[in-house]
């Protein structure tokens, strides 16, 4: 007798040599998030993502609130990227309200944003290096991250929630002498980024354990739809701020990182060197950025979206990060999707992980820039 | 929904907040209600509208949805042509020919998200597919929309109503994920896919899907 299971539902046969493991929620090394893994000894034969244990209906929120109230929360996502998350929905509101930014405000927003990149890039390093067993390059990031949140408190004057980007331009001017510190900083870590290179990109223990594991080819890279660093370490040169600019991303110097190896150490090493084009990026937007000007065109009060839709995509951290905003004549979106690199980079995880030991989980899975908080929203 | 006491406050908040550089900006000094009178008065309903710009359209845009348009005809609707944005809208029957057609003759690779929206009122769930190309340098800037519409039911059964549609899994391999979380979220059953089970949502969610507009977050 055979029972009618509901859609998506089945009975597993168990094979005696097989050994199902369930790594995380609670596993460190996992993040928020379970990977139900089958070994046959040391290898993964099969993973089966299960991602939702951070699922907090940020989309569901925004439909109650108006585009204003949405800001907040819209960063929880992220928040050690909360610039980088914000910034494609304030450009899908400017487009549905017809909003114009003002010139020295497009240049503080990039700035904002590439500073965020680095303080986001610096603590996935840092988790990258501790679960690969290298405890320097936990430390070494943790502690130069704070560099760049002083200079975002300059700014916005919160550490890690800033919400500084607001449809119109950002929250509040710069401060007095920001310029010449913000250089300051960004030239001084120049130089400790290169010592992250002898320590930790050239050590023959790094390499060992991620030289030629989780190899994704570059037609499986794009049939997966991936993106960001996983995207570019396998060849595809494909950055939204090369692709589509936003604000003035086309006036700025800088050049896109692409690898072709496609493996962990190629997937890791991709951010390391974007700290430095963001480092580039922050040198020329603070040189041809206007010194003075407004910095926000005000919204009208409460304002409401016509019958329309818009999708807009930045480049964060992780990959492209879109907003899909359906608007219906009211001061509240009918409905906002939020398309997140962690998320789409999520469907190549069981192909990479297939075959490898089980013991180097950690360097194909963090090597993959996932965020559960952010795949989950 | 806010109760309409509530909505009110509200309005006069951001209002104060938010006000216009114009010569229809209040004065600073005035309290909530002389605000409110004084927008009144200037015509203003607080609630402006969105400037109507008409933009030109553009050539590349145009030339590729002529091509998918002289292909299917009236079996699918052409819905806007933007700047870097084309939106199509087909029926449920046609879509997977339709994204093959995208697929193979304009070049679209993969999908960026699957997005399910709820419209009660006319009794349908759209799914729209956003999808991108990384082969192809000209489309770089370019997002296709391809949406399609399913019948939806007052009292879902997720998987076993009439909410259904084709899986375009076999067409552009990145959707597995989002139509996973579309399915648990909408109740879209997508026919086809390989893996249909929830995603995001406990196994043990018996609840309508969230994202429909008839689930509501509780206090608001």
């Amino acid at each position: 007798m055979t029972t009618q299971l509901p859609p998506g539902m089945h009975i597993e046969t168990v094979d005696e040599k097989i050994m199902t493991l369930n790594v995380g929620p609670q596993h460190p090394g996992s993040g928020h998030m379970r990977l139900i893994i089958k070994v046959d000894g040391d290898y993964i034969v099969s993973c089966d993502p299960d991602p939702g244990y951070v699922h907090r209906g940020e989309e569901k929120m925004a439909e109650y609130r108006n585009y204003i109230q949405n800001i907040p929360h819209l960063e929880r996502p992220v928040i050690h990227d909360s610039s980088n998350i914000l910034y494609p929905y304030c450009l899908g509101v400017e487009e549905l309200l017809g909003i114009e930014v003002p010139e020295r405000a497009k240049y503080i927003r990039v700035i904002a944003a590439e500073l965020n990149r680095c303080i986001y890039i610096l603590y996935w390093l840092a988790i990258y290096g501790i679960f690969l067993g290298h405890s320097t390059m936990f430390m070494w990031p943790a502690g130069d991250r704070e560099l760049f949140i002083d200079l975002l408190e300059a700014m916005s004057g919160a550490r890690v929630t800033h919400a500084y980007l607001v449809p119109g331009g950002v929250r509040n001017d710069l401060p007095s002498n920001f310029e010449e510190r913000c250089l300051r900083q960004v030239e001084y870590f120049e130089k400790r980024l290169r010592e992250y290179e002898a320590i930790f990109y050239q050590n023959p223990l790094l390499k060992a354990r991620t030289e030629g594991s989780g190899i994704l080819s570059r037609t499986d890279a794009i049939r997966l739809g991936t993106t960001g660093s996983v995207l570019r370490a396998s060849g595809v040169d494909f950055d939204v701020r090369k692709k589509e600019p936003y604000d003035v991303y086309e006036n700025l110097d800088f050049q896109t990182i692409v690898m072709k190896e496609g493996d962990s150490y190629a997937r890791s090493r991709i951010p390391y060197l974007e700290m430095f084009e963001s480092c580039r990026i922050i040198k020329d937007a603070l040189k041809k950025m206007p010194k003075s000007g407004s910095v926000r065109t005000k919204l009208k009060p409460n304002p409401k979206g016509g019958n329309d839709e818009v999708y807009r995509r930045v480049e964060s951290g992780r990959g492209a990060i879109g907003y899909y905003i359906v608007s219906n004549n009211r001061p509240e979106p009918y409905r906002v999707k939020i398309s997140v690199g962690s998320f789409r980079n999520l469907i190549c995880m069981p192909y990479l992980l297939k075959g490898e030991k089980l013991g180097n989980m950690p360097a194909v899975y963090w090597g993959l820039n996932y965020w559960p908080v952010e795949a989950d929203r | 929904m806010s109760s309409g006491t509530d909505k009110d406050v509200e309005v006069k908040d951001t209002a104060e907040e938010h006000s216009t550089n114009s010569e229809n900006t209040k004065p600073d000094s005035m309290s909530k209600d002389e605000a409110k009178k004084f927008y009144e008065e200037k015509g203003l309903d607080l609630s402006p509208d969105v400037p109507v710009k008409p933009k030109p359209i553009p050539a590349f845009e145009k030339s590729l949805a002529d091509k998918v348009s002289s292909k299917f005809g009236d079996k699918i609707s052409v819905d806007y042509v933007r700047a870097d944005r084309i939106r199509v809208t087909a029926k449920r029957e046609n879509i997977v020919d339709v994204a093959k057609f995208i697929r193979d003759e304009l070049k679209y690779d993969h999908a960026e998200s699957v997005s399910g929206v709820d419209y009660p009122d006319s009794s349908e769930i759209e799914v729209i597919y956003h999808l991108g190309s990384y082969t192809d340098e000209k489309l770089g800037r370019q997002i296709f929309a391809l949406a399609t519409r399913v019948p939806r039911e007052d009292v879902p059964n997720p998987g076993s109503d009439s909410t259904r549609t084709p899986s375009l899994r076999d067409v552009f391999y990145s959707v597995e994920f989002h139509e996973r979380e579309c399915f648990e979220m909408f109740g879209v059953y997508f026919e086809g896919h390989p893996d249909m089970r929830r995603l995001l949502l406990p196994e043990d969610w018996a609840d309508i899907p969230p994202f429909r507009k008839d689930f509501k977050i509780k206090g608001r």
